[in-house]
């Protein structure tokens, strides 16, 4: 259609052990495109800026409408999901790299375990398995599900683990994620049932709420402007009175 | 650092910088301001403070314990952060960077301000008037000493900010933005009683 190319600067790393390098990509411009499309053309025709042949780039990518969080990298500086970063709106050369945070296994490609972990170690679900039927649960109120729903729409992209400088290499720190998520299920009539063990989690062993700096990043960051800094801010609060609960006496199940 | 006592010591941080770090700094700016009432009224002031009941008690309890539990695991907190200010350029994000880097510059401050008053007097020098005239007498010294103050106050504004959102006090954006103006009231009225009371000691 026209001689214009997009220019890409790619921060690739052959394995979780190797170090990274840069390679530049020149490849033909269409309309409409997105990064994710932009890193297929690179597959088809895996040929650097300057004609060298070379493996294609490897990234994640599942859902191609921003609801996964599979394809996060950071474009341009900015941890966000590829396949919503559009080219047209991108200055050039847009460079990509893997959202260091997390173990890098292989290009664009990272591990997020480390996130996956804290949410199976925050219980971030209601537990309704049982011996028998419980029947239905009790209500919630409008006004706690509009705010309720907003934390629900958490895809578990890593981005404001990313944004964090208390998420890293030296520190354990859970992250704003995992946080949000122990005040969704909080915040449920039946999740509630296991509040105080959800507090209790953040309180013990390292890396817990006690972590955040408040940098407040994770907030700006966030592709789905989920309110994490109010969720922290919420969590610390609860586990305030969680604490007091525990060391004066209370009954402190829920 | 590692341990089991984690949300304690963060905890513990956090509120020794307030009570009793923060009301104490209050205490000795507010002290500091007879300086500027002059040379008489400083004296009888700092012989008030040294000749206070249960002196080494609250020293060691309500000061130097809390500050050095503050200051050690401050200094832990500071370099676990990876700072990423130029990628993240937001306002809170440069206060965090701010408050760590302050916190050094209020370590190494404090260190050198007890090791040439409290530490001075008691290898038995007096501490009046005169004995700040001669420190600030120096151009560096006084330089530093602005510098000192204007980094203790800010790291103490700053600190009231997080307090607040650490505790659980301000938990919405509006009240933290709120909060947020209230930390630059004190750190502006906190900066402005300490530098004025230090230029007192130079004659202006």
């Amino acid at each position: 259609m026209s001689d214009q190319t997009i220019e890409m600067i790619i921060v690739r790393q052959e394995d979780p052990d190797s170090s990274s390098y840069e390679q530049k990509f020149s490849i033909p411009y269409r309309s409409n495109m997105n990064v994710i499309s932009a890193l297929m053309e690179i597959r088809r025709n895996p040929v650097d800026a300057e004609g060298n042949n070379t493996t294609p780039v490897a990234w994640d990518a599942s859902c191609l409408e921003e609801v996964c969080g599979a394809c996060s990298m950071v474009i341009n500086g900015k941890p966000r999901q590829s396949c919503t970063a559009l080219i047209d709106k991108l200055e050039q050369p847009i460079r990509l790299e893997p959202m260091n945070t997390f173990p890098v296994m292989r290009d664009l490609t990272v591990d997020r375990s480390r996130m996956f972990d804290s949410l199976k170690r925050v219980k971030a679900w209601v537990p309704i398995d049982g011996t028998h039927d419980l029947g239905p649960g009790p209500r919630m109120p409008e006004a706690k599900r509009q705010w309720a729903y907003e934390l629900s729409k958490c895809m578990s992209c890593g981005v404001c683990l990313q944004a964090c400088p208390n998420v890293n290499d030296k520190s354990d720190f859970i992250g704003p994620a995992a946080l949000s998520q122990v005040r969704l299920f909080n915040a449920h009539p039946t999740g509630a049932m296991h509040k105080a063990e959800r507090l209790e989690t953040l309180m013990e062993g390292d890396g817990g709420i006690a972590n955040c700096g408040n940098s407040q990043n994770c907030v700006e960051a966030c592709p789905k402007e989920i309110p994490l800094t109010t969720s922290i801010a919420a969590l610390n609060r609860a586990t305030t009175l969680q604490s007091f609960k525990n060391f004066f006496g209370s009954d402190n199940t829920a | 650092m590692s341990s089991n006592r984690e949300f304690l010591y963060r905890r513990l941080h956090s509120l020794l910088g307030v009570i009793p770090i923060g009301a104490f700094l209050i205490v000795h700016l507010t002290v500091n301001w007879f300086a500027v009432r002059g040379r008489e009224e400083y004296n009888a002031a700092a012989a008030f403070m040294e000749a206070l009941p249960f002196r080494y008690a609250m020293e060691i309890g309500l000061i130097f314990l809390p500050i050095i539990f503050h200051a050690v695991y401050g200094l832990y907190i500071a370099f676990q952060a990876r700072n990423n200010t130029s990628q993240f350029g937001y306002f809170r994000n440069w206060m965090f960077r701010f408050q760590r880097i302050s916190g050094v510059i209020v370590l190494i401050f404090i260190t050198w301000h007890v090791w040439e008053t409290r530490l001075a007097a008691a290898f038995g020098a007096e501490v009046n008037f005169s004995m700040m005239e001669d420190i600030v007498a120096n151009p560096a010294a006084l330089i530093a000493y602005i510098i000192g103050i204007t980094a203790t106050t800010f790291h103490f504004a700053n600190g009231l900010w997080s307090f607040a959102v650490t505790w659980g006090i301000t938990v919405t954006p509006r009240s933290q933005q709120i909060a947020t103006y209230v930390s630059i009231g004190v750190f502006a009225a906190l900066t402005f009683v300490g530098i004025r009371s230090i230029l007192a000691f130079v004659g202006v």
